[in-house]
């Protein structure tokens, strides 16, 4: 993060400088942090709506309904994990999470089960094909509520905040899709 | 497609009292629970605000400089071979959205106090936002958790994700809200 930060910024200058935008690069950094503290604030709304609904969902059991639907599936994905161990439950309730956009308690649950993964893990210093699995289904995203993004739209004014829902669906499908396609043939390969 | 448009209206509503019934006959205290869960929204943001302001100051710079003007005209160029429609504001988050959630939220709140969240950039910017992942972050957050240095064919297996995530996205959005 440091390098891509700094990165971002001297290359920027370096650019900025050639083509003459001195004005504009002042103002940029000057107007920047308080930009970075509007849109914190314009997102305070939203996320308390989302993280309020969610808090009731998970109380109301809606979550452990998810994960026993999810079962199946996850077995299947992730033949290697021995039926009761803890890793399955851990995958399940961050992939529960994700589905429900909430990212924030997502990661803690994921570390969970990358920790969980490691005990089962042969070579300790590199990642076992579940681990990659799990990597690639969260990074390719497994939200059917992209909460985020809806509180950004609303924040900015949208008419339709929810008219991304669906088409957000498909385009997450689709990479999550071609991810685990891609999965499987390294899995091949790799015949650990 | 009027009809359309009034589902789409109805979904946020529809959930909001779903969610609130269903918890409701599960004898679940919806209002205190609801205003528990929305308490944990302050500390939510407050950690994201840090990230979120360091991250503008960089975003701004680079649209400052000018950069991006020169980098979606050589994408728009290579798009237009594989006749894509792709509007120049979005081509950025190609490269922005897997090496930084923060970064990509700025960009896109860019994007929606320029175009506005309804316009085509705007859709589609949404579109991305939610289809994919921070790659290098989560990589580096769960394998560092557990660990591990090599990270196999993860990370290739993650960007191929993102790239696609990001075309799709924007022909989906193309084709429904186009």
């Amino acid at each position: 993060m440091n390098k891509i930060w700094l990165g971002m910024i001297i290359v920027s200058f370096i650019f900025g400088c050639l083509t003459g935008n001195f004005e504009e690069m002042s103002e940029a950094i000057l107007t920047g942090t308080k930009e970075g503290v509007e849109i914190s604030f314009k997102l305070l709304g939203p996320v308390c709506l989302w993280l309020g609904l969610m808090k009731v969902a998970e109380a109301g059991g809606m979550l452990r309904q998810l994960q026993k639907a999810l079962k199946p599936l996850v077995t299947r994905l992730f033949p290697e994990i021995p039926k009761e161990h803890p890793a399955l439950g851990a995958i399940l309730m961050n992939l529960s999470a994700n589905i429900l956009g909430m990212g924030n308690s997502a990661t803690p649950l994921g570390i969970k089960a990358m920790r969980q993964l490691q005990r089962l893990n042969s070579d300790k210093k590199r990642a076992s094909r579940a681990m990659c699995t799990f990597l690639v289904i969260n990074t390719s995203s497994i939200t059917l509520l992209p909460t985020t993004i809806i509180g950004l739209r609303m924040a900015y004014g949208s008419d339709q905040p929810t008219a991304v829902i669906i088409p957000t669906l498909l385009a997450t499908m689709v990479s999550t899709g071609v991810a685990l396609i891609i999965d499987r043939i390294y899995r091949f390969k790799e015949g650990r | 497609m009027v009809i359309w448009q009034e589902i789409t209206h109805l979904l946020l509503p529809a959930i909001f009292v779903l969610i609130l019934v269903i918890g409701q006959l599960h004898q679940v205290k919806v209002f205190e629970t609801f205003v528990e869960g929305a308490g944990e929204g302050f500390k939510t943001i407050l950690n994201i605000l840090p990230y979120l302001i360091t991250m503008m100051v960089a975003i701004k710079l680079v649209q400052a400089s000018g950069i991006l003007e020169y980098f979606s005209l050589f994408c728009g160029m290579i798009f237009n071979l594989f006749h894509m429609d792709i509007p120049s504001a979005v081509v950025p988050l190609l490269i922005l959205r897997p090496l930084s959630g923060s970064a990509s939220l700025a960009y896109i709140s860019a994007i929606f106090k320029t175009a506005g969240p309804d316009s085509p950039a705007g859709l589609m910017a949404s579109t991305i936002m939610g289809s994919t992942e921070t790659t290098f972050y989560i990589a580096s957050v769960y394998f560092g958790a557990a660990g591990i240095k090599d990270p196999a064919y993860s990370i290739k297996v993650g960007l191929i994700a993102d790239f696609t995530g990001f075309f799709a996205a924007v022909i989906i959005t193309g084709f429904l809200l186009g």
